[in-house]
């Protein structure tokens, strides 16, 4: 048989028509076209694809359920590995991972694994299927700090396996980056995110909000006067960082998770009927090249009354860390990248509103620690942009209220947890991971981290204790 | 959903509310503050715990009404989301001979703190400010921990007319005050750490940027101390008079004056 290399296309919403509306861009593959998309995989018997998932995904699998017609199957099938599949089938870097190491890849057309793994979760959205969880409960309590998709993934994990599990979430709403960090138009709220979760809460996983562990409760008070066997730490890297250049705390001078939480978790993105505003004017900076710095310039983009986002990112195209989608949606919806270029300094009004942007141009020199090429200032090449907003997204930090709140948790020189391979960190029965332990990552490794510790803890608590 | 037990209006637009919250009252220290989102949909404002009360399980706020959340606040009988006990606790010691300085609805915050230091030994000479007697707040609450009481108001409709710092000058002119603790206006506190610092008087203040999350996530409350930024959330609230920018502070409060004006005449 001849090998098919007619790729499957998304289909999406027109550039023009998208850039003003917060709808979903990407609209979702049909029956048909998934099961034709299904027919193109080769079923290896060696699938490099499941090596190339970092929760090892049995991708096979589930795509011959959508060949065999049986997409009630392919739920179930999904659920085994991954909890969250149209979550993961919207957001992860496919790309860089299973579509990498597909065979097809090698011909330029990888089985379109994304877009069949959304179609599989969207399936069970539509049809309202619920997780099955037949569970033989072991009477032992397990905390998971953090509802982000680590936290999810590790409570939904200890629950299969029979723990009474808690999830304690400092915001008002659960998700963690899900929710607050990735807008609408990427990622539905109402009907993704909230159902995936929805899905783990049906098995029996608790979820209490507003409870900011280390100031409402302290780890120790879980563990001795909760009566926690295990805690499981997902607190994420949401600390914002700054560039500590002169200007960055004028007025409309906004950290990516001020602007994106602004936007989505408050809902200022539906302009008047939302509580808490935002301004964002006519001209965006975005400062930036990752999946965040992209989220922020689409956002801005969208809101009425923009005319110009820019994108400045110190390196050059390729370097972008973003996903390769979201670059590439962003370039046709019309934001304007300025590659090779740094804010140095902003300048604002008398009363304080950014106004200028004084940006110089870089070019790249050595390769640095990341493997990629460290950009240096090109002298003399200043120059500036008039803008009424900034957004500043160039990465995040550990957050610092649990590790000084917790004496004994080990962490490095830049605030992270310490956690050994399975998620213990250097306190007994605590354990660590997802962006808290990896620094700022993506969904599926901050998932991974969360199964595995959650094997982890079931090993460790199911050794009878020493008399 | 937290049940609000009793409400009580305390001098002109200013609340008094006991909410039942017995895991933030089972935690909160003097200096801790919520963050409170009183309806589904409301904006998350910060505000001080004045009181709390283990064995009930509640704890105490008190607000002036000034916008569209502090309005929805005053009407609903149970608020949807409550968080904290949130920021450092207030650094307790005997300080000496200590002046606790609070202006109009900053007198709040102001007390459990004072209780706090007389307990550790603090001698207070508390002055409060306002804008005329019925606006004074908690002054009965204040009298007994005092050892000194005096009072400013704008019109002279109760004690001194004028503002706290005339009050306050003549203290430290004759050198019988060691630590001022100040929390109202940011004019206010500006003017207080300004008028200490050549005195050399240590003079801590309570700063009250805008905030959203309250757990160090979003940066909207960042202020500069001594140059460096510091978020206000996490690292404060409170900061050494002496070292905050109060220009730039001022100026991040007024960041949304137009919205939130919008949206207060759009509530009317
Ligand atoms: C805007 C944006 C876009 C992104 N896009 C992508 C993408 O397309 N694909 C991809 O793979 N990755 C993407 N990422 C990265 C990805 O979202 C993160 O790597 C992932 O969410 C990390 O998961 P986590 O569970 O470790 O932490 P988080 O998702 O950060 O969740 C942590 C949760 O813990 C809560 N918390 C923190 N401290 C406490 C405490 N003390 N007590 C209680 N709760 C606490 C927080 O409120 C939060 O809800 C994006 C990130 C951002 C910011
Ligand atoms: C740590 C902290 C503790 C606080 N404690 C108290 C307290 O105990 N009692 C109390 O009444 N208030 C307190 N505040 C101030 C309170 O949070 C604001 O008054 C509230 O957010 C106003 O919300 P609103 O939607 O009703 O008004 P908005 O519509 O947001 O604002 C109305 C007016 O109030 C001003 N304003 C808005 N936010 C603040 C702010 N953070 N500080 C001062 N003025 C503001 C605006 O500039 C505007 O003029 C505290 C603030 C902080 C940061
Ligand atoms: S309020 Fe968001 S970081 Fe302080």
């Amino acid at each position: 048989m001849p090998l098919n290399l007619n790729r499957v296309s998304m289909p999406e919403q027109e550039p023009e028509v998208r850039c003003h509306n917060f709808k979903e861009v990407n609209l979702g593959l049909s029956m048909e076209s998934a099961r034709a998309e299904a027919g193109r995989c080769l079923f290896c018997k060696r699938p490099t694809c499941i090596e190339g998932c970092p929760v090892s995904i049995n991708i096979p699998h589930f795509i011959r359920a959508i060949l065999d017609n049986d997409p009630h199957e392919a739920v179930r099938r999904i659920r085994v590995d991954n909890p969250l599949p149209a979550i993961c089938g919207r957001v992860c870097p496919q790309e860089s991972q299973c579509e990498a190491a597909c065979v097809l890849n090698k011909k330029g057309a990888p089985v379109a694994i994304g877009a069949l793994e959304r179609y599989v979760g969207d399936y069970a959205i539509r049809e309202g299927l619920k997780a099955e969880c037949v569970v033989k409960e072991k009477k032992l309590k397990a905390a998971v700090v953090g509802s982000g998709p680590s936290g999810l993934t590790c409570a939904g994990e200890l629950r299969k396996l029979g723990y009474a599990v808690t999830v304690f979430e400092a915001l008002h709403e659960l998700g963690g980056v899900l929710t607050y960090g990735i807008p609408e138009f990427r990622l539905p709220q109402e009907a993704v995110v909230k159902f995936e979760i929805e899905a783990l809460r049906t098995m029996g996983v608790e979820f209490k909000t507003n409870r900011l562990i280390g100031k409402t409760h302290l780890i120790s008070d879980l563990m001795e006067i909760e009566g926690f066997a295990a805690v499981y730490i997902a607190t994420g890297a949401g600390y914002p960082q700054f560039m500590r250049i002169p200007g960055e705390d004028l007025n409309y001078v906004y950290s990516a998770n001020e602007f994106l939480t602004r936007m989505n978790l408050m809902q200022a993105y539906q302009g008047d009927a939302a509580a808490t505003p935002i301004f964002v004017g006519k001209r965006v900076a975005v400062i930036g090249g990752g999946n965040t710095a992209m989220d922020a310039a689409r956002c801005a983009l969208r809101m009425p009354g923009v005319e110009k986002v820019s994108l400045i990112y110190r390196r050059s195209e390729k370097e972008m860390p973003a996903r390769v989608e979201e670059a590439k949606h962003a370039q046709e919806e019309g934001i304007e990248f300025q590659f090779l270029t740094a804010p140095t300094e902003y300048l604002g009004t008398p009363e304080g509103a950014v106004r200028t942007a004084r940006c110089i141009r870089m070019a790249l020199g050595e390769p640095d620690a990341s493997g990629r090429r460290r950009p240096v200032v090109i002298p003399g090449s200043e120059f500036e942009i008039e803008v009424d907003a900034v957004v500043v997204a160039i990465g995040t930090q550990a957050n610092p209220i649990i590790a000084q709140t917790t004496p004994g948790l080990e962490t490095n020189k830049w605030g992270y947890i310490v956690a050994d391979q399975n998620g213990l960190t250097s306190l007994q029965n605590i354990y660590a991971g997802g962006d808290i332990v990896s620094g700022a990552a993506t969904v599926i490794l901050a998932m991974g981290a969360g199964r595995k510790a959650a094997q982890a803890i079931d090993r460790a608590l199911s050794v009878p204790a020493p008399h | 959903m937290f049940d609000i037990i009793s409400k009580q209006l305390i001098a002109p637009a200013v609340w008094r509310q006991t909410i039942k919250a017995p895991e933030i009252a089972g935690k909160r220290q003097a200096g801790n503050f919520v963050i409170i989102r009183p309806k589904v949909g409301s904006e998350r404002i910060p505000l001080t715990i004045v009181s709390s009360d283990n064995q009930r399980g509640t704890i105490d706020i008190i607000f002036q009404v000034v916008g569209a959340t502090t309005m929805d606040l005053a009407e609903v009988e149970s608020v949807q989301d409550i968080l904290g006990p949130l920021g450092h606790p207030t650094h307790i010691a005997n300080f000496g001979r200590t002046a606790v300085v609070g202006g109009g609805v900053g007198i709040a915050p102001l007390l459990p703190i004072a209780q706090a230091l007389k307990q550790a030994g603090s001698r207070l000479t508390t002055i409060l400010g306002a804008r005329s007697k019925a606006f004074l707040i908690l002054e009965e609450d204040m009298a007994p921990i005092s050892d000194q009481l005096l009072i400013a108001t704008d019109d002279g409709s109760k004690g001194q007319k004028g503002l706290v710092t005339e009050i306050l000058k003549p203290l430290l002119e004759e050198k019988k005050i060691d630590f001022v603790l100040a929390i109202g206006p940011v004019v206010m506190m500006k003017a207080v750490s300004e008028l200490t610092r050549p005195y050399g008087v240590k003079t801590m203040v309570s700063l009250n940027p805008l905030m959203i999350d309250g757990t160090g996530m979003c940066g909207v409350c960042r202020c500069k101390i001594e140059g460096q930024t510091k978020f206000a959330c996490v690292d404060g609230p409170e900061f050494d008079g002496h070292q905050v920018d109060f220009e730039n502070l001022t100026r991040r409060l007024a960041m949304y004056k137009s919205e939130e004006n919008q949206r207060r005449e759009a509530r009317k």
